[in-house]
C-alpha cells in the first residue's frame, strides 16, 4: 500500500461527511466540481463529494440521475469534462482506467460484467493480476516463477472467495453461477486488485432479503478487515440506510442533499425527488 | 453443479489429449509411411500439412483467444518463407548439416514475421473494432506485392537484394561473383531451394507450437489475453493493460505463422509469393473457425482433414471444390445443431465446453 504523503494532504472540507475515526486521517476520495456534459447534456453537474479513508458510504438517487455516470468518472471509463478527482491525494486527472485501478480503485458493474467463459477461480485470478506476476516467458516455459506464483494465485483466490464461502464453487464456469453468486463474485474479484476505495454499482440487484441481508453484514466485515472505504450504489433504502454512514443523493445530475441516513429521510428535496409524498419505501 | 465441475476440470484431460493425439498421429504415418502404404502424392502432403497445422494453432490465438480477426496471415507465413529460404540458400556453403541449417532459418523466418507482427500491432491493437483484419488483408497484400518485385542472390561477398519496382531489372543487375547463385527471382518467386524440410522438423515443430500456445493460454498472460476478449471494460477495471496484452498474443501468433511459412518454403524447390494470397489467409481461418474458435485439437483435424480432402478428390478434378463446399456446410450444419451438440457432449468424456445459455 502506497504511504500517503503529508505534504499532498488535502484540507478537509467542512461539509464532508465522515465518521469520527477517520477525522484525522486525508479523505481516500475527493471529488471537486466534477461534472461531464454529453454534447450539452449535463449527465454530471458540480459534484462535491469527499469519501473518509473506511468509511461507506451511500449513493441513491432516482433512475437516470446519474449515478452510474460517477461511476465510471471516478474509474475514467469517461474522462470528466469539468473538474478534478482526487484519491488519497493524488489527482487523477489524465490517468487510464488501468492506472486509476493500479491507483487503488476497484469497482463492480450494474449489468454484471463477469468473465463468463473462466472459471470461478479464474475470475478472481485477473483480479489478482496486478497482486501477483511472472514473465509471459516463465508462463509459456513453465519456469519455476510460474509454478511458486500460481500457488500464490490460487491460495489468494480462495482466501478471497472464503469471504463468501465460494471455495467450493471455484470450478465452476462463471457464467453457469446463480446472479446472487455472480454479484458475490464481482466483488470478490474487485477485492483482488487491492483497493483503496470499492465502489459497488448496486450490489443487492436481484437478491432476496435473506441475501440482502447476509450482503450488508459481509460489506461491514469487508470494510473492517481490509479496512477500506466503500461507495455504493443502491435502490434498496434498507441496505444503504442500515450501513452507509454517509448518503449523498443525486437527482437530474446534481447533488440535492448530503448527509446520514436520519437526515435524508428527512429532507423534503429528497421526498420530493423521489416520491412526492412521505415515503422513503420505493 | 457437480456435472458441471467434472467439465471445468475435463479441459486439463482436454489439454493433454491434444499431445497424445498429435504424437499417435506421427507414429501412425511414420509406420505407414515406412510399411510402403502412403503413395508418392501422400507423401508430399505431409510437410504441408505439417505447416497448416501450425498455420491454424496460430491463427486460432489470434481469432479464439483473442477474439480478434487476422485476414493476412499467410502474409507472416510468406515473410517467414522467403526469409527462410534466403538464409538456407546463403547458409548451403557454411552449414552443411541440414538440421541445423533449418533450425538457423527457422530462427530468422520467425524474428523477421515476429518483427512485422509487432510493427503492424503497435498502431491497430490501441484501437477498438475491426481494424486488426483490414489493416492485416492489406498486409497480405502488400507483401505479396513487394515480393514479387524483390531479387535476392548470394555469392562470396554475401547477399544481394534489389528492388524491382519498375520491373526493369533482371537477376543479372545483381552483378553475382562466379559461383554466385539467384535464390528469388521476382514474381518468379524462390527457385532451386534446396528442400531440407522433413515431416519429423513439421512434427517437432506442432509439437513445440501446441506446447507454446497451451502453456500461454494457462498462464497469468494467457489469462489476461482471454479476459480482455470476454469483457474488455472489465479487465481494464481489474488493470489489465489491453494494448500491451494484445500485442504479446498477437505477436506470439504471427511468430509462429512465420515458423510455418520457413517450414513451407523449404520444402519446395520453387515457390511463388501467389501462393501466400488471401485465399490461402481465408484457408486457414475456415480451418480456425470449423474446428472451434479456441479449440486447439479441433484446428489441428480441422486442418489435417481439410487440407487433405481437396487433394484426395483431386481424380474427381471438375467436382472436387464441389464436394469440399459441401462438406464445409455439412460440418457447419452439423457443429451448430443442437441435438448433435448434446449427443457429442453425451458421448465425450474430456469435454471441456461449459452448456450454452450462460447468463448474461
Amino acid at each position: 500500500m502506497k504511504k500517503f504523503e503529508k505534504g499532498k494532504m488535502v484540507p478537509v472540507p467542512s461539509m464532508a461527511i465522515i465518521p469520527e475515526r477517520d477525522m484525522d486521517s486525508p479523505p481516500v476520495l475527493e471529488c471537486i466540481h466534477l461534472g461531464i456534459e454529453f454534447g450539452g447534456l449535463k449527465a454530471v453537474d458540480d459534484f462535491n463529494f469527499v469519501i473518509g479513508k473506511t468509511e461507506i458510504a451511500g449513493l441513491i438517487g432516482p433512475n437516470g440521475a446519474g449515478k452510474t455516470t460517477v461511476f465510471n468518472l471516478l474509474t475514467k471509463v469517461y474522462n470528466p469534462t469539468h473538474g478534478s478527482i482526487m484519491l488519497d491525494g493524488i489527482d487523477t486527472t489524465g490517468k487510464t482506467t488501468v492506472q486509476v485501478c493500479k491507483m487503488g480503485i476497484a469497482r463492480t458493474f450494474q449489468n454484471i460484467r463477469l468473465f463468463s467463459n473462466m472459471t470461478v477461480e479464474e475470475n478472481v485470478r485477473v483480479g489478482l493480476h496486478n497482486q501477483v506476476k511472472y514473465s509471459t516467458l516463465s508462463g509459456v516455459l513453465r519456469l519455476p516463477p510460474y509454478w511458486k506464483q500460481e500457488k500464490v494465485f490460487h491460495d489468494r483466490a480462495m482466501e478471497l472467495l472464503s469471504i463468501f464461502d465460494m471455495q467450493d464453487m471455484a470450478g465452476l464456469y462463471a457464467g453457469n453461477l446463480p446472479y446472487g453468486a455472480q454479484r458475490r463474485l464481482e466483488i470478490v474479484r474487485a477485492l483482488a486488485t487491492n483497493p483503496k476505495l470499492l465502489l459497488l454499482d448496486e450490489p443487492a440487484a436481484g437478491m432476496n432479503p435473506n441475501e440482502t441481508a447476509e450482503l450488508m453484514e459481509n460489506i461491514v466485515k469487508i470494510r473492517d478487515t481490509f479496512g477500506i472505504a466503500v461507495l455504493l450504489i443502491e435502490h434498496d433504502m434498507k441496505l444503504v440506510m442500515g450501513i452507509c454512514e454517509g448518503i449523498c443523493v443525486l437527482n437530474f445530475g446534481k447533488i440535492i442533499a448530503k448527509g446520514t441516513a436520519e437526515e435524508i429521510q428527512s429532507n423534503p428535496e429528497v421526498i420530493k425527488a423521489y416520491l412526492g409524498n412521505n415515503s422513503m419505501e420505493g | 453443479m457437480s456435472k458441471l465441475k467434472k467439465n471445468a476440470s475435463g479441459f486439463k484431460l482436454n489439454h493433454y489429449l491434444t499431445y497424445i493425439v498429435v504424437t499417435a498421429a506421427f507414429l501412425a504415418v511414420t509406420f505407414m509411411n515406412q510399411g510402403g502404404i502412403l503413395n508418392k502424392k501422400m507423401q508430399g502432403l505431409l510437410v504441408p500439412v505439417c505447416c497448416y497445422i501450425i498455420m491454424a494453432l496460430s491463427l486460432n490465438l489470434t481469432v479464439g483467444i483473442m477474439g480478434e480477426l487476422s485476414l493476412g496471415h499467410a502474409g507472416f507465413m510468406s515473410l517467414g518463407a522467403f526469409t527462410g529460404v534466403v538464409v538456407s540458400q546463403s547458409l548451403v556453403d557454411t552449414v552443411p548439416n541440414e538440421a541445423v541449417r533449418l533450425c538457423i532459418s527457422i530462427l530468422f523466418g520467425a524474428v523477421i514475421a515476429a518483427v512485422a507482427g509487432f510493427l503492424i500491432g503497435l498502431p491497430v491493437l490501441r484501437l477498438r473494432g475491426d481494424y486488426l483484419a483490414i489493416v492485416t488483408l492489406a498486409f497480405g497484400e502488400i507483401i505479396m506485392d513487394i515480393i514479387n518485385c524483390l531479387i535476392v542472390g548470394h555469392d562470396s561477398k554475401g547477399v544481394h537484394i534489389i528492388f524491382n519496382f519498375k520491373g526493369d531489372k533482371s537477376v543479372a543487375d545483381l552483378n553475382l561473383l562466379e559461383g554466385g547463385k539467384a535464390i528469388i527471382k521476382g514474381a518468379q518467386g524462390a527457385v532451386g531451394t534446396k528442400t531440407i524440410s522433413t515431416f519429423f522438423a513439421g512434427f517437432v515443430m506442432i509439437m513445440i507450437t501446441l506446447f507454446i500456445v497451451q502453456n500461454f493460454i494457462r498462464s497469468r498472460t494467457g489469462r489476461a489475453v482471454i479476459a480482455i476478449r470476454d469483457n474488455r471494460i472489465a479487465a481494464e477495471s481489474m488493470g489489465v493493460n489491453v494494448m500491451k496484452y494484445k500485442m504479446i498474443a498477437f505477436v506470439i501468433s504471427t511468430t509462429l505463422a512465420g515458423v510455418a511459412g520457413v517450414l513451407y518454403g523449404l520444402n519446395f524447390t520453387g515457390i511463388t509469393a501467389v501462393k501466400f494470397n488471401f485465399n490461402t489467409s481465408i484457408l486457414v481461418l475456415v480451418f480456425v473457425v470449423l474446428g472451434g474458435l479456441g479449440n486447439m485439437l479441433g484446428s489441428i483435424i480441422a486442418a489435417t482433414v481439410l487440407y487433405i480432402l481437396p487433394e484426395a478428390l483431386r481424380q474427381f478434378s471438375d467436382y472436387r471444390m464441389l464436394i469440399y463446399a459441401i462438406v464445409l456446410i455439412l460440418v457447419m450444419l452439423a457443429t451448430n445443431n443442437p441435438q448433435l451438440k448434446a449427443l457429442l457432449q453425451k458421448i465425450n468424456p474430456f469435454n471441456k465446453k461449459k452448456e450454452g445459455g450462460a447468463v448474461q
